[in-house]
């Protein structure tokens, strides 16, 4: 399992991409989907909503359980991905790309979050 | 305490599909080997492969064991033919349920009872306290099965390639000794999947052998190894309960709407078995006063029910839920619950979970939620 190098991880086992014009996406990592097992459910904040990074903003339902989403960092809704919405096995089958969840305009990006190898040893893979 | 989990025969081969483990009963077992939709899809129209040795069987033999079962079960067991299996419950004195079973008389004198791995060893102490006065010998025989079953409409093509045994003659709830790719085994015709299939009880040191046969004989027609995740949505479509959720000490047979695995009307010992007097009262009290029946809840939303979570109409508790999954068969949500009975019938309207504080919208239906075409 490979973490993409240029995205920053939360202990939570979401990722948030560099910020473009402020906008930054975020999802949750290989190794959250496949603990998961298949996502059946996203439900993800609206767009216009405000996150704060370590907060909950939503939540995955997977055949065994639900995982509360929390928010990597702050900021302003500006996007939610409809394609998860309608078909959440995305999460699973491609939850760096395709899979992504929600774009957000970053205010506050907190220090702790990990590079993909402080990630990869957090997790252990 | 991951390092005290136990293994099965099974276990290198789990770990060289890849199969994501998990704690279950203190067993090492596999959830699922890539996508549990898929697992189920695959038995619900072709065949799906599983490794079951975490069940827990007792031998009972000797000129008694009949009389013996009968005594310590709550169903006619000596009335089982040879070669034929009974689902059955184990109760307390006070009519609780200890766990349900699966019976298998394999020979005039001997049989062998198959326990919930959680429950096995309780099993095996009321069954071994119980047998004080009878000539019969219980035997612990959890370490001398692995048990794999293959599950689906193409299970029985699959097996037949690997064995002579006459499996057109083997009846559903039935079970012969046999060779399975050069292997003794147990067939037996059970499962828990709302699926034809097989139970495969094995040596542990054949296990192996025989897990890769079916694996083999089974690709053509699209067989895959299916984990425990599967088998949990598989059963709750089939509407079969599941100790732990919709079975406990807590409960009586009748209180399951499962009275009927009952047999007060018993020859051997005088009609008596343990819970026999509680067990009349049980069912003298559900007769009078209905108590929660089980029930199917259908989604109409997204959200996933759980084991817990409080079943409503108009503001009020009315029911919990005991199983509850997405079901790949139908799309949709769907739970087991225990309702009162006024809000039990079919289509009642104005029934809801509560799903972590919302009240979403649920259709009661009668169980099982899918039953497989003859």
């Amino acid at each position: 399992m490979s973490n993409p190098q240029q995205l920053r991880y939360s202990k939570e086992h979401e990722w948030v991409s560099a910020a473009e014009d402020g906008v930054a996406t975020v999802g949750i990592t290989e190794y959250a989907a496949n603990a998961l097992g298949d996502v059946v459910y996203a439900q993800l904040p609206e767009v216009g909503d405000t996150v704060t990074a370590g907060e909950t903003c939503g939540e995955l339902e997977s055949t065994k359980s639900v995982s509360d989403l929390y928010a990597p960092v702050s900021g302003e809704v500006t996007e939610i991905n409809e394609d998860v919405v309608n078909d959440p096995s995305l999460v699973n089958s491609a939850p760096f790309e395709g899979g992504w969840l929600f774009k957000v305009r970053v205010t506050e990006e907190p220090a702790e979050l990990l590079s993909a190898d402080e990630y990869a040893a957090f997790s252990g893979n | 305490m991951s390092n005290a989990l136990r293994k099965t025969a099974l276990d290198a081969l789990h770990r060289t599909l890849g199969a994501t483990m998990t704690d279950f009963a203190g067993w090492d077992m596999p959830l699922r080997y890539g996508s549990e939709r898929d697992e189920h899809n695959a038995v619900r129209t072709r065949a799906g492969l599983f490794d079951l040795s975490h069940m827990g069987e007792i031998t009972v033999t000797g000129p008694d064991a009949a009389n013996l079962l009968d005594y310590a079960l709550v169903g006619d067991i000596g009335a089982v033919a040879v070669g034929r299996a009974r689902y059955t419950m184990i109760c307390r004195e006070d009519g609780g349920i200890l766990d349900d079973l699966i019976v298998y008389r394999l020979a005039e004198q001997e049989y062998m009872i198959v326990a919930n791995a959680s429950n096995a060893q309780v099993v095996l102490d009321a069954v071994t306290e119980r047998a004080a006065g009878f000539d019969a010998a219980v035997r612990d025989d959890r370490d001398a099965y692995a048990l794999i079953a293959v599950q689906g409409p193409e299970s029985p093509g699959i097996l037949k390639s690997l064995t002579d045994a006459d499996l057109d003659g083997l009846k559903y709830y039935a079970g012969l000794p046999g060779t399975v790719a050069g292997v003794p085994a147990l067939i037996a015709r059970t499962g828990y999947t709302g699926e034809d299939g097989f139970e495969l009880f094995v040596a542990p040191e054949h296990a192996e052998k025989l897990w890769q046969a079916l694996t083999e004989a089974g690709a053509p027609a699209g067989l895959v190894p299916c984990g425990l995740s599967c088998r949990d949505t598989l059963r709750l479509e089939a509407g079969m309960p599941l100790y732990g959720h919709e079975l406990s000490t807590s409960l009586t047979p009748f209180d399951a709407g499962l009275g009927r695995v009952v047999k007060f009307d018993k020859t051997s010992n005088d009609g008596d078995f343990v819970g026999r007097a509680a067990l009349l009262e049980a069912a003298e009290r559900a007769e009078k006063n209905p108590p929660r029946k089980l029930v199917g809840l259908i989604a109409e939303g997204r959200r996933v029910p759980r084991a817990g979570y409080a079943v409503v109409a108009e503001g009020t508790v009315i029911g919990e839920v005991t199983s509850g999954a997405p079901s790949p068969t139908l799309g949709k949500p769907i739970a087991i619950a225990y309702v009162d009975p006024a809000h039990a019938a079919p289509g009642t309207p104005g029934v809801g979970v509560d799903i972590r504080g919302s009240h979403e919208p649920y259709e009661v239906v009668a169980l099982p939620f899918y039953k497989r075409q003859k």
